[in-house]
């Protein structure tokens, strides 16, 4: 009988425990680069941030320009996704002000064209049709042309940019800013045919295109064509889009003092903002959710209330009121949400007296639709009940294989780069069509993962972790502002401030590579790890695994990295969910079983796919 | 390299009863090599102080020289400490708990700091049963130095650069026990399921306690042949017991065999728990103790765990009677109480 017993932790391993984690997946890394996973067309965000941090600016536009084609006009107007999923707000409250960085790079780039193709471009002999010149084509355009493809776009305005031109302002996107970048694209030889609505597919079916891009976007603004005095009051009823567009080719250059703006999208912000800007002295925007509720983006809430606007939530219009056949103001009813037992909201009557709001105009910016009056019904093309085209989520080709769409025409409204991210995915699929290859036969993302390790205990990036709080961007002065339609509101930062902005980011994809061969099981990463996201324990299944680590693992979103089994039965179990990529752990490793790897993660584009070589015999 | 610990931590950090979360008990980030055995040992200090909710204004830490010596820097920031002289770690130690004796005292030391310079200081604070937690972090090398043998290198043992190691080795455990210490645990830096209930043991118990932690020098004393490397030792490891500390008396939820379950009660009713995975053993017989260790020495074990305890002989305060207000909290009128006073006291001499 042995004196002692051996007390083993192996001993009490349960049956059924988490499988070791496949690193090898390209998703795995990605995820925990919670920004470029939350982009649409996955930009590297941390990539061109520390580009931007050693004032490198064209090769950071270029990471952009590859990855979202617009860095300019969307380091000023993009929906930033990425921000709410920046892991900075798992730790502190406000996320890296990436989109403002990403304009850094814009504003102080350097001479970025001569890292584009260069023309002219030797042609594959294909011919493409983009119908519509907003971002989705233009993506198209951009990935396409440098194959080789003899690429026509058609647009019924007369300039390139599709929404971005026609419906966000001046004030927001300065117009020498937007046609920079439209042209770093029509400049790859684009053949251009502006002003010219197109009214038939079929016709263009039949120009002997090898595809067509279909990125016509959302271009009918909804109205309230049933509301009391909609008619009578026409002449000061406008439709959001519309108006703005008016502004932006300047057919409209004033409006009323009292103006009413329906709707609580950013849309709706624009048309308040323009106003001011216009003449509208008293302007009003009349919206039926709750305020924090609103569709618009909170900063562009702030701005319209920093401009004097008044946004008047929980009202729901009830008519237009016309005196002698003039618009004198709207009628609306007062609402209070009500919330049910899943959350679903319903706006009930407070029983309150119903309110007259005074107006001489009123803009309605209360959504935006789809719309293919052009598209015949009987060429192959699939429609759904909505009045949708039936189109491929992964491939983007509708029911006629030679029409693919994207932007907000695939699958509606949506955002700039949204619409971006459609183009890049269309592209290959319209060149592995073009090529006669299976279009869901697509390429994979193109990965890499390097060492960052520079001597004993030194990484080649920053890995401390700065406390300060989010720098705001500088404004330009209200009294400026609002004299000038297209004056600059939002001033950049300047290279020191963004600097600093730029230590706020966490390196998320330096990634904590961790090798079970190595790890001798001294504990010091779980010791001196800031955010206990590493723990040492013996397996079990997810859920129990989750509750047993030091913090246990309550964000369901985030992944876990599980090792193989190590030497004494447990497992390395870690918590990718508030890491702050410090390096901490693989520093104070002995043996490098954790290691600090730079994680690359680019989507696959058109112009990057490389035709296979043929396999040589051995 | 980084000198500094990112100062966020997880937003869900536990929270202890004195509303703390383990920030409040770490110190500066460690500068000794990557993979310190010492390092565990640390954190060990900050996890058994956090959950036992200690003040850390109410704990001194006490070193000398070495490697080991260096860590109060890198515990509990928040504590008292001082860094004392090579080996004269019990002396300082003596004296703070002298002042004051309502303080937690850990003395850290090493295998140099207690076996060789030390060793007097060693014996005679064991002598005098100070009520401190008396902690050696034993690598059995000079790792400051570049690894020369100490005092507790294992005969046979192999160094780094090759050579054996040819003389006994000093167990500071059987040591311990043979001078009458009144806790004596060993363990492994490795280990802290076992480390960190030990600790809050060591902390409870009125009088000496002594921890000896096997700690490898991943520098110098991690190769193979070492008998203190992390390899060797978990191979070599044999634990006497597991080992709970309830601080608070507890309802029974557990029903150990009989025979192998034990409790020791400490002076303020709080309890250890032992669930003994020896049989010819028992933590309150010294004799068999000493056997126990003496039997895993022949078999090249190392016996880990609570080895010895004994609640009933006085602390240093309790043996000389020194009065129950801490000497620094005194007042001048308690200290000086005057003439009169002094005639009576002097009167008791004719």
């Amino acid at each position: 009988m042995p004196f002692f017993i051996k007390n083993q932790v192996s001993d009490i391993k349960p049956i059924l425990t988490m499988k070791p984690t496949n690193t090898k997946d390209p998703e795995y890394y990605h995820k925990v680069v919670d920004c470029q996973y939350a982009c649409p067309a996955h930009t590297p965000v941390p990539e061109y941030i520390r580009l931007i941090a050693a004032e490198r600016f064209t090769e950071a536009y270029m990471v952009n320009w590859e990855s979202n084609v617009f860095p300019g006009v969307l380091g000023r107007t993009c929906d930033r996704p990425c921000e709410p999923a920046c892991r900075r707000v798992r730790v502190e409250e406000e996320p890296v002000a990436i989109c403002r960085l990403k304009r850094v790079a814009a504003d102080n780039k350097g001479d970025v064209k001569q890292h584009m193709p260069q023309g002219p471009l030797p042609s594959n002999g294909k011919k493409i049709a983009l119908i519509g010149g907003g971002p989705a084509s233009l993506t198209v355009a951009r990935d396409l042309a440098p194959l080789g493809y003899e690429i026509h776009l058609f647009d019924e305005q007369k300039a390139g940019g599709g929404m971005m031109r026609s419906q966000i302002p001046s004030f927001r996107l300065p117009e020498e800013v937007l046609n920079e970048e439209v042209n770093f694209i029509l400049d790859l030889g684009i053949h251009t045919q502006f002003l010219t609505y197109v009214k038939s597919l079929k016709d263009v079916l039949e120009g002997g295109y090898d595809a067509v891009f279909v990125g016509t976007g959302a271009p009918k603004g909804r109205d309230l064509p049933k509301l009391p005095g909609r008619k009578e009051a026409d002449k000061n009823i406008h439709i959001g889009i519309e108006w703005l567009a008016g502004v932006a080719f300047e057919h409209t250059k004033s409006i009323a003092q009292k103006v009413i703006v329906l709707g609580g999208g950013n849309t709706a912000m624009d048309c308040c903002r323009t106003s001011r800007r216009l003449g509208g002295k008293e302007v009003k925007v009349v919206v039926r959710s709750p305020f924090d509720e609103m569709k618009a983006s909170p900063w562009e809430k702030e701005d319209a209330l920093h401009e004097d606007i008044n946004i008047i939530d929980n009202h729901v219009p009830l008519s237009f009121e016309v005196k002698d056949g003039k618009l004198i103001g709207m009628k609306f009813q007062k609402v209070k949400p009500v919330y049910d037992e899943n959350g679903k909201r319903q706006l009930l009557p407070t029983e309150e007296d119903d309110v007259f709001i005074e107006a001489d105009e009123v803009l309605i910016a209360i959504g935006q639709e789809n719309s293919f009056p052009w598209i015949e019904r009987n060429i192959g093309l699939e429609f759904d009940q909505w009045g949708m085209p039936v189109v491929d989520e992964t491939t983007f080709q509708s029911t006629n294989p030679k029409v693919f769409f994207g932007g907000d025409s695939a699958f509606g409204p949506k955002n700039v780069i949204t619409a971006v991210a459609h183009g890049h995915h269309a592209a290959v699929s319209i060149h592995l069509f073009c090529e006669g290859l299976d279009v869901y036969d697509r390429p994979s993302p193109y990965t890499n993962l390097v060492s960052q390790k520079m001597g004993i205990h030194e990484w080649s990036y920053d890995s401390s972790v700065a406390i300060d709080q989010r720098y705001i961007v500088p404004q330009a002065k209200k009294s400026q502002t609002l004299k000038d339609r297209k004056k600059e509101v939002e001033l950049g930062f300047d290279i020191a401030t963004a600097y600093k902005e730029t230590q706020r980011c966490l390196n998320c994809d330096a990634q904590t590579v961790f090798t079970e061969d190595r790890c001798i099981e001294c504990d010091a990463c779980m010791d001196v790890c800031p955010t206990s996201c590493i723990t040492f324990t013996v397996n079990a299944e997810e859920p129990e695994l989750r509750q047993n680590l030091l913090v246990p693992a309550e964000n369901l979103t985030q992944d876990l990295l599980v090792s193989k089994e190590l030497k004494t039965g447990r497992v390395m179990v870690k918590d990718e969910d508030v890491c702050l990529h410090c390096g901490l752990c693989a520093e104070r490793c002995p043996t490098s079983a954790w290691d600090m790897q730079k994680f690359l993660y680019n989507t696959t584009k058109a112009n990057q796919m490389i035709t296979p070589l043929p396999l040589i015999e051995k | 390299m980084s000198y500094l610990k990112p100062l966020f931590r997880h937003p869900k950090l536990p929270k202890n009863k004195l509303g703390y979360t383990q920030k409040e008990y770490e110190g500066s980030l460690s500068t000794l090599c990557a993979g310190c055995g010492h390092d565990s040992i640390s954190a060990a200090i900050v996890q058994a102080c956090f959950e036992m909710s200690v003040e850390p204004h109410k704990v001194a830490k006490i070193s000398g020289i070495g490697c080991s010596s260096k860590t109060p820097t890198y515990f509990l920031g928040n504590s008292h400490g001082f860094n004392s002289v090579h080996g004269r770690m019990p002396s300082v130690a003596t004296g703070a708990s002298m002042a004051n004796k309502d303080m937690v005292y850990f003395g850290v030391s090493g295998d140099g700091d207690s076996a060789s310079i030390g060793m007097g200081q060693f014996v005679h604070v064991i002598r005098r049963n100070l009520n401190m937690v008396y902690i050696v972090m034993n690598n059995g090398c000079y790792g400051l130095t570049k690894g020369q043998d100490s005092a507790t290198a294992d005969q046979g043992s192999r160094s780094k650069a090759g050579s054996v190691n040819p003389f006994q080795a000093i167990d500071l455990a059987s040591l311990a026990i043979e001078l009458g210490a009144t806790f004596v645990a060993q363990s492994f830096s490795g280990d802290k399921q076992q480390l960190v209930p030990l600790i809050k043991a060591a902390m409870h118990h009125k009088g000496f306690a002594f921890l000896n932690v096997i700690s490898p020098c991943v520098t110098f004393n991690n190769n193979p042949g070492s008998t203190k490397s992390y390899d060797y030792v978990r191979e070599h490891i044999e634990a006497t017991s597991t080992l709970d500390f309830v601080p608070e008396m507890p309802e029974i939820k557990t029903n150990y065999e009989k025979g192998k379950s034990t409790r020791v009660a400490m002076h303020d009713g709080t309890l250890i728990q032992l669930n003994k995975l020896a049989t010819d053993w028992n933590p309150e017989d010294r004799v068999s103790v000493a056997n126990a260790l003496q039997h895993a020495r022949t078999k090249n074990e190392i016996l880990t765990g609570l080895l010895y305890v004994n609640t009933e002989w006085k602390d240093l305060h309790g043996t000389l009677s020194t009065c129950s207000t801490p000497l620094n909290k005194l007042k001048e009128a308690e200290l000086c109480p005057g003439t009169e006073a002094l005639k009576e006291i002097n009167a008791g001499y004719r």
